[in-house]
């Protein structure tokens, strides 16, 4: 167990190690219904196949409601799917997946524990001794530019401060992907964008493969290699565009005025506000 | 304020005192401040026909501390294991609620019956009726744990056990924690209700030899004599609850609380 974790230390300066620890998701005509309060049953997702190849950072956008966060929940392995399949570096997924970084919608820090406690859990359910883990944690908030606040609790700190504690919580164990739903969705615009600048960073290190959810469509084009546009409910995947800007990308502000950034994020634009307006039309129609 | 608060006592008190004085209130029904005072003082020098007061106290504070932390026990254990599994939930949830509907008065006089006039039955009373308040809350503690933090613990890599340590039970320790100051309180009142029933040393026995003396200031004694054992255990576990529960942001509710 301890040399597992000392592996793991190394790994860190060495991104070489790293990237080559990313795997392939691939998901083919999953489906995935809920019976609802009155017992009737309700497709969330319907028939979703795509692959995100080994390192590659694929943003998917859609409206709300449209099943992004279920789609996710699949490949995580919290959920199972209703038909379909969903495979993860070339296995099947069964149970939680092993390896998985995780971001989600709503803050998921444990309110209990300390800043370094919380960043400790990763390393510590995999059997890493005590001190190792420690200091790993502490490395890791040193990353993510909280060093000095490992005594804090959650509530002491601001909302773009906590994200950057999920962020290190979810890396430290080197995932081979990364799951994230909407990790930025409740921080406002400035801290929103350090924050997109840093995981690009972050990842540009480590390279997993990366499931990217939002409803921000600049947020997607920014950081992402690919976005997949959703249908409205029962969501499916639409369209996928290829994003060429050139990395590393650098600044996340400065993205949004290059001429090929706006270029594409007016072609997919064209594609997602139709769903938007479906999506739209349906909830004001049932209201 | 704090002169308002002084003066609640003062005229309560002092009013008891001056009825009693003057004849409008029967002293010997109600009992009389200063005669409590002198109760109180006799207790202390003289002792009972039990014993000592210390022991008897000692004999009382006994009893309720092991049912407080019997039934204490009992009631984390079992509100954690059916709060989280849902079919032990559904097998023993009824029968547990319908041994909360039997008067614990009642439990109490079987106990005697069945265990004696020694310790042992005041110790179950106080754990029955500390169980009942520990369980429910360790249990709806367990439910209302946040989704996103079991999911989160999870996607880490957890167990089914290290979901509990990690998330549950900490979670459910916050209600838990808050049903200990209740749960006291009903300890002592276990005891104290078993020891009237039937007893050789214990507060509860005083009471129940001074009322069939018509002795209303040595029972207002005794009734003193435990308010200030409530006190000080409820003090005692708001300094657990502080320390338990450090992480927690000071609500507003709590700020201004008494
Ligand atoms: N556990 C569940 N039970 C019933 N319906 C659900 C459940 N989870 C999600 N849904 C429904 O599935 C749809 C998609 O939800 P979700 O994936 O959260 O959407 P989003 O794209 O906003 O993340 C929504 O209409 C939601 O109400
Ligand atoms: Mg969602």
């Amino acid at each position: 167990m301890v040399q597992r974790a000392d592996q793991r230390v190394r790994a860190v300066g060495d991104p070489g190690a790293a990237s080559a620890g990313a795997a392939q998701i691939e998901i083919t005509g999953l489906t995935k219904r809920f019976v609802t309060r009155k017992g009737v049953p309700f497709t969330a997702v319907s028939d979703v196949t795509f692959t995100v190849e080994p390192g590659q950072f694929c943003a998917i956008v859609g409206p709300t409601g449209c099943g992004k966060s279920t789609t996710l929940g699949q490949v995580s392995g919290l959920e199972r799917p209703s038909a379909g399949s969903v495979r993860v570096g070339g296995r099947e997924v069964n149970g939680v997946t092993r390896g998985v970084g995780f971001m989600f919608q709503a803050d998921a820090l444990f309110p209990w524990k300390t800043v370094l406690a919380n960043v400790m859990v990763g390393p510590t359910l995999h059997g890493m001794a005590r001190k190792d883990a420690v200091e790993l944690a502490r490395n890791w908030l040193r990353r993510v530019g909280l060093a000095g606040f490992e005594d804090r609790y959650p509530h002491q700190l601001s909302g773009g401060m906590r994200k950057r504690v999920a962020m290190a919580a979810a890396l430290i164990n080197e995932p081979q992907i990364l799951l994230m739903d909407e990790p930025f969705g409740a921080l406002d615009v400035q801290t929103k964008a350090i924050m997109q600048t840093e995981l690009l960073g972050l990842w540009e290190q480590l390279r997993p493969s990366v499931l990217f959810i939002t409803h921000d469509l600049d947020e997607a084009v920014a950081l992402a290699d690919r976005v997949l546009i959703m249908t409205t409910s029962p969501g499916s995947i639409k369209q996928s565009f290829d994003i060429d800007l050139p990395r590393p990308r650098g600044e996340v502000q400065e993205i949004r005025h290059e001429p090929r950034f706006l270029e594409l994020q007016g072609q997919i634009w064209a594609s997602l506000r139709e769903e938007v307006e479906r999506a739209y039309a349906q909830t004001a129609g049932a209201a | 304020m704090w002169l308002a608060r002084v003066l609640v006592p003062v005229v309560v008190i002092g009013g008891w005192q001056l009825f009693t004085a003057t004849g409008i209130v029967d002293k010997f029904f109600f009992g009389q401040p200063s005669g409590v005072w002198h109760s109180l003082v006799h207790l202390f020098q003289h002792g009972t026909a039990f014993g000592s007061i210390w022991l008897n106290l000692w004999v009382t504070i006994k009893e309720a501390l092991y049912g407080f932390l019997l039934g204490t026990a009992a009631g984390i254990l079992l509100g954690l294991l059916l709060g989280q599994n849902r079919f032990l939930a559904d097998v023993i949830g009824p029968y547990i609620k319908i041994l909360n509907s039997i008067p614990r008065i009642i439990l109490g006089a079987i106990f005697i019956v069945a265990f004696g006039l020694g310790t042992f039955p005041k110790v179950l009373l106080a754990a029955v009726l500390v169980f009942f308040i520990v369980f429910f809350n360790a249990f709806q503690g367990v439910r209302e744990v946040d989704p996103n933090l079991v999911a989160n613990v999870k996607v880490l890599g957890a167990s089914p056990l290290q979901v509990a340590r990690h998330v549950t039970i900490p979670s459910a320790l916050t209600w838990i924690i808050a049903s200990l100051h209740t749960a006291f309180g009903f300890a002592i009142i276990g005891a104290l209700v078993a020891e009237v029933l039937g007893a050789q040393h214990g507060i509860g026995l005083l009471i129940s030899q001074a009322q069939g003396q018509f002795d209303m200031n040595t029972v207002f004694a005794c009734m003193t004599i435990t308010s200030v054992v409530t006190l000080v255990a409820e003090y005692l576990i708001t300094l657990l609850e502080r320390r338990v529960l450090a992480w927690r942001p000071p609500s507003r509710a709590e700020a201004a609380s008494i």
